[in-house]
């Protein structure tokens, strides 16, 4: 009883210490990081090729996705709105949901899925296949040649993914309300106008996106950086940071929300 | 420090490394000249990769020194170090070539980061390197467009790119047919004589190795076994050397994995 209590004790203490480990790893990884941006930053080029695979590739996933949740929460806004005699207020309602939350949040969930998966796949494979190796003997550092623009990539990518997101919802939401449920047109633009404040709301869901574009890219470049060079290594990896980055984006999400949205009421 | 004009290239003394607790290296001195051709043998997992790694400052030794060009590799800084391999080119054991890259660009990568030579200059420079190692025509492919021995050849171009001292060669006839395999070697002995390299080959295949090399290193158990000029090899009655040379399965090194006694372990004892 007193051994399996030892190595029960034993085992939590190595988890503990491990998950630490990886933490303080993490951090050393991110000072590396930001100490190589400025040469990163300098090369835009490759910046720009990473744009293109991480978020211009995702701009469809995105705005299709964007269009669906617009439509279900117009569907789902009228049916309550409709009760209250407000319906015409379904533009405001969709585009705050929109704006403040699920545009920043569910772009960040689907570049996480889409994206971020991809790169962390990509950066193991080149650690498995020595392609890292061989490019820092060729006394090119591959955080700054490989990692940066891929990490910064995520981060330019995410707030325009995450506007594009919601300009999608809105036209769905107004496709659903408008069209088809007939709902009064400039009712519904023109109480979003009035409703949708731009310092408050978007600028808001501008700075969760940013937020989010620099956790989603950060632990995507970190997975893969330190994936065990094998199969199950890459696997468990790209899990991980789909897992982890999800996580992190709804209590990031969670933390925003509360420091900007406290006391406006 | 030694001087610049010294003949050692390369010089290991009294290095040891370890993984965590378990050794590899103990206790390692050897000396390359500039322009020798020296093979490092042994047996899988005897610390021979483990040894480039320390040349080439990818690895740091728990104790002794590892010059090269006479710097102390493991104090160099970040710099210092890139500034160290620039003069050092590396075949990996499966090429390394950048998979997103065509042959002409993975061959022109180096001279894109590390010089400022304009774009005309580098191209001719690339097809001067891939006409060595009789890959022009193949400039357009992609990696995976080509096979084996082709991708070592390229990366091959690409590791001599800049012209380096020194030239490490991870396992380079590893998973090659006999034809690559003697095309890897000649390059190898004429890059070393046209550039005027030092090499290190760390290798398994004895045939082609002994015609190419002007000494053999063997590792075994951490330790220099022995130091040797390649014709000795064939004629040496060292029992480790036969059963490698000969690769017999068992013997200095035991076929079985150790183990508790067999027969009680199928008595279930």
């Amino acid at each position: 009883m007193s051994a399996y209590f030892i190595r029960l004790i034993s085992a939590l203490g190595h988890l503990v210490t491990s998950r630490i480990d990886r933490l303080g790893l993490a951090a050393r990884f991110a000072g590396l990081l930001l100490l190589s941006l400025r040469i990163a930053l300098g090369r835009l080029s490759l910046i720009f090729r990473e744009v293109y695979f991480s978020g211009v590739r995702s701009l469809s996933i995105v705005a299709v996705s964007g269009l669906f949740v617009g439509m279900v929460l117009a569907v789902q806004g009228y049916e309550v709105l409709q009760r209250y005699g407000s319906a015409e207020s379904l533009g405001v309602i969709v585009a705050l949901s929109l704006v403040r939350e699920l545009g920043p949040v569910v772009t960040a969930l689907l570049f996480a899925g889409r994206a971020s998966s991809a790169v962390t796949a990509e950066i193991g494979l080149m650690r498995a296949t020595e392609q890292l190796a061989a490019m820092d003997m060729m006394a090119v550092d591959p955080i700054s040649r490989v990692v940066a623009p891929r990490f910064l990539a995520a981060i330019f990518s995410m707030p325009f993914l995450a506007a594009i997101f919601s300009t999608a919802g809105v036209i769905g939401a107004w496709i659903i309300g408008v069209k088809l449920i007939g709902i009064d047109d400039g009712a519904f633009w023109s109480q979003m106008q009035a409703n949708v404040d731009v310092r408050i709301d978007v600028l808001n869901g501008l700075v969760k996106s940013i937020v989010f574009g620099t956790s989603v890219g950060l632990i995507s470049v970190f997975e893969g950086y330190f994936a065990a060079p094998t199969a199950e290594g890459i696997a468990t990896a790209t899990t991980r940071t789909v897992v982890i980055s999800s996580l992190s984006v709804l209590l990031l999400d969670l933390l925003l929300t509360v420091m900007m949205f406290r006391g406006l009421s | 420090m030694t001087s610049f004009h010294e003949p050692e290239m390369i010089a290991l003394k009294d290095v040891c490394f370890s993984y965590s607790d378990r050794p590899i290296l103990n206790g390692i001195d050897l000396t390359i000249k500039r322009g020798e051709i020296i093979a490092i043998m042994g047996g899988s997992g005897g610390g021979k990769t483990t040894l480039l790694g320390l040349i080439a400052g990818r690895l740091k030794p728990q104790s002794g020194s590892v010059l090269v060009n006479g710097l102390e590799v493991p104090k160099l800084r970040q710099t210092e170090l890139y500034g160290l391999r620039r003069k050092i080119g590396m075949l990996f054991q499966f090429g390394a070539l950048f998979t997103d890259l065509n042959v002409f660009d993975n061959v022109a990568f180096p001279y894109r980061e590390q010089t400022n030579l304009p774009e005309e200059m580098i191209r001719t420079l690339v097809l001067l390197k891939l006409e060595a190692v009789g890959l022009r025509g193949a400039k357009d492919l992609m990696p995976a467009e080509l096979s084996g021995g082709m991708a070592r050849r390229v990366a091959l171009a690409r590791a001599v790119a800049l012209d380096p001292s020194v030239m490490l060669y991870d396992e380079p006839f590893t998973g090659l047919d006999p034809i690559s395999v003697g095309i890897i070697g000649r390059l190898i002995k004429r890059l070393n004589r046209a550039l005027g390299m030092t090499s290190v080959i760390v290798t398994h295949d004895l045939n082609e190795t002994l015609r190419l090399v002007d000494r053999v290193v063997v590792l075994s158990q951490g330790k220099i076994h022995r130091d040797m000029a390649p014709e000795e090899i064939r004629s040496t009655d060292d029992p480790f050397i036969r059963q490698f040379a000969d690769g017999l399965p068992d013997g200095p090194v035991p076929f079985h994995y150790p183990g508790h006694d067999y027969w009680s372990e199928l008595m279930g004892q």
